[in-house]
């Protein structure tokens, strides 16, 4: 039951883009297009859990010899060669996943959802049924990480296919690109305040 | 412009540059470490005199209750306990809601401040503001309830906020049932318990204490 | 191009949020109020500069395929030792901003400008690229966070001036944040453009 929880909390209520804003480079980037966009979010989705479940063991080896400062650079760097391992092995074992994903995989390196999910789940403490806030377990850090890129995933493709609507309609000049965008975006944060405060 | 790639250089490269780093970290981080141990002691100081009655000496302990450890502070003037206080961390609405809630000596709350939170600014984060937090200050939990008025409590909750409201209330609520505990310990405790003693580390298991009013 | 030009065009010309449109994040989520904006701003500001200093200085010793890694390491080691120094000197800011700070290091406008500027010019220019980035980029942050702060909880600078009845909180929280941005980009279009 708490995983169920876990899952609405990171889909919805905490959507990752739309209320914590992290990854909204990529989110303005590649969501022009639904086709990119179902992409860029497969490709995140996976990383974010793969590099939250190898930040979270190697966190504790961190705690264990009493080096939490090397955690930023440690946790970037495991993410930055995550990133190129999947790459390798995606073009070895599946081409057409390989296709259909690669050429958003280098990007995700600097997505700070990555970084971000791996680093919250280390240090933010989380309670559901108003019991004792306490840092997440494996089972639970893996859960979340991967619901919230299902999250990220859902933003990203709403948010695209208004995008391709929207650049069928006449906007005036100045708002043309990445203004209008940011009004739609801000338009669908809002539509997504409706699900705050439903899970704690 | 960069030198030419080889396995070897690439290695050495990137050797050097993670050894000189994590080199470069470790000196700051044991050069700050005093710093910033200082700044929580200061803060923990500064936040215990907000919500206590005046002391001159407060002793830290860990209590471990209904399955979580809960630290506590016991203060004291001229060898006489004149207060508690305890650290009490509940999730609101954005994240965790840290407060310390100080009782006197007869179970009084005697003042709560909010050591840490991440509610929205302009809506929860209004729990840290005197209009709100001060209906706590003077609060005899065995006479009112520690609960918003819409649930039939006591406490005005901040407009448009209720769930930092009620997350508010229910850490204090925990924080009066460890107290009550706490003082059933200290009480019952050996005399020759003065002022002063740091840090005793109870291994107490967790005991539910009925609650006397509303759950 | 001169001393002068370096630094006026990291704050006009190349902006990077109202230009590059990079560093969004934080950008978004730390503008709550004109003082979390520029905190943030200047912290950002910090790393760059000295990221920027060392990147150019030691990129001629690095082979060109690890480029990148070596980056993030030496990015990673000034956010870290920011980080040190805020929780030691001013935690109650390091607190604010949270976990924004940590993530300064995937923040695309440090890594950008050193991929495009710093690895190839000197150490003065990118020092000062760096100041002029990282003053655009605080400015940014400020004015961003000053509008939402004036019309979301009706003060400046946390002098509040307007009550609270007549605040409109949905500029102080996510939706706001976009909104506001949205029509600053549109100004600063208009301003430089015409």
């Amino acid at each position: 039951m708490e995983y169920f929880f876990i899952i609405v909390s990171a889909i919805f209520v905490n959507n990752i883009l739309l209320s914590q804003f992290l990854g909204v480079c990529p989110f303005l980037g590649v969501s022009s297009k639904l086709d990119t966009a179902v992409g860029m979010s497969g490709a995140v989705c996976f990383v974010i859990t793969l590099a939250t479940v190898v930040t979270f063991l190697l966190n504790k080896l961190l705690l264990l010899f009493e080096i939490t400062y090397l955690q930023t650079i440690v946790f970037i760097l495991v993410i930055a060669a995550l990133v190129q391992m999947v790459e390798i092995v995606l073009k070895k074992i599946s081409p057409a996943l390989y296709s259909a994903l690669g050429i958003f995989l280098p990007l995700i390196t600097t997505n700070c959802a990555v970084l971000g999910v791996a680093l919250n789940v280390v240090t933010k403490e989380f309670s559901f049924f108003g019991g004792q806030p306490h840092l997440f377990n494996l089972a639970e850090a893996t859960v979340y990480a991967f619901a919230t890129s299902l999250g990220y995933g859902l933003a990203m493709i709403i948010f695209a296919g208004l995008r391709e609507h929207l650049s069928l309609n006449q906007v005036p000049a100045a708002f043309k690109g990445v203004p209008i965008a940011l009004v739609t975006a801000g338009l669908l944060a809002l539509a997504f305040m409706g699900f705050s405060g439903m899970v704690y | 412009m960069a030198a030419r790639s080889s396995f070897r250089n690439m290695t050495l490269c990137l050797l050097t540059i993670c050894l000189l780093c994590s080199a470069l970290l470790a000196v700051v981080n044991s050069m700050t470490a005093a710093p910033i141990a200082k700044a929580q002691a200061d803060k923990t100081r500064m936040t215990l005199s907000r919500v206590l009655p005046a002391f001159d000496n407060a002793s830290e302990k860990t209590l471990a209750f209904e399955g979580a450890d809960y630290v506590c502070y016991v203060a004291s003037a001229d060898t006489s306990v004149v207060g508690y206080a305890v650290i009490s961390p509940v999730i609101g609405f954005g994240g965790t809601l840290e407060l310390m809630v100080g009782f006197d000596a007869d179970g009084q709350i005697w003042s709560t401040s909010v050591l840490s939170h991440s509610e929205t600014p302009g809506l929860g984060a209004k729990c840290t503001e005197a209009a709100f937090k001060d209906q706590f200050d003077h609060f005899d939990p065995a006479v009112k309830s520690l609960q918003v008025r819409k649930d039939g409590g006591d406490i005005d909750a901040i407009t448009a906020s209720t769930i930092t409201s009620r997350a508010y209330c229910r850490a204090v609520e925990n924080a009066c049932r460890v107290y009550r505990q706490l003082a059933l310990k200290e009480s019952a405790g050996d005399g020759s318990r003065t002022a002063g003693v740091a840090c005793v580390r109870d291994e107490g298991r967790p005991v539910t204490i009925k609650e006397d009013s509303h759950e | 191009m001169s001393k002068l030009q370096i630094i006026a065009r990291g704050i006009v010309k190349d902006n990077p949020t109202f230009v590059l449109l990079l560093g969004m994040c934080p950008t978004l989520a730390t503008t709550t109020s004109a003082i979390n904006g520029m905190s943030m701003g200047l912290a950002t500001m910090a790393v760059l500069i000295f990221s920027n200093i060392t990147i150019s200085a030691i990129a001629r010793f690095i082979p060109d395929k690890v480029r990148i890694p070596s980056y993030i390491v030496v990015i990673a080691t000034f956010v870290t030792l920011l980080q040190l120094l805020m929780q030691a000197y001013v935690p109650d800011i390091y607190e604010t901003l949270g976990l924004f700070i940590p993530l300064i290091v995937v923040n695309c406008i440090i890594l950008g400008r050193a991929e495009a500027f710093a690895n190839k010019n000197g150490v003065l220019d990118s020092a000062l690229d760096g100041i002029g980035i990282g003053l655009g980029f605080t400015l940014a942050l400020t004015v961003l966070g000053l509008v939402r702060e004036i019309l979301g909880s009706g003060s400046l600078f946390g002098w509040k001036f307007i009550p609270s009845e007549y605040n409109i909180l949905a500029f102080v929280l996510a939706p706001g944040a976009f909104i506001v941005l949205a029509y600053l980009l549109v100004l600063f279009k208009k301003l430089t453009n015409k």
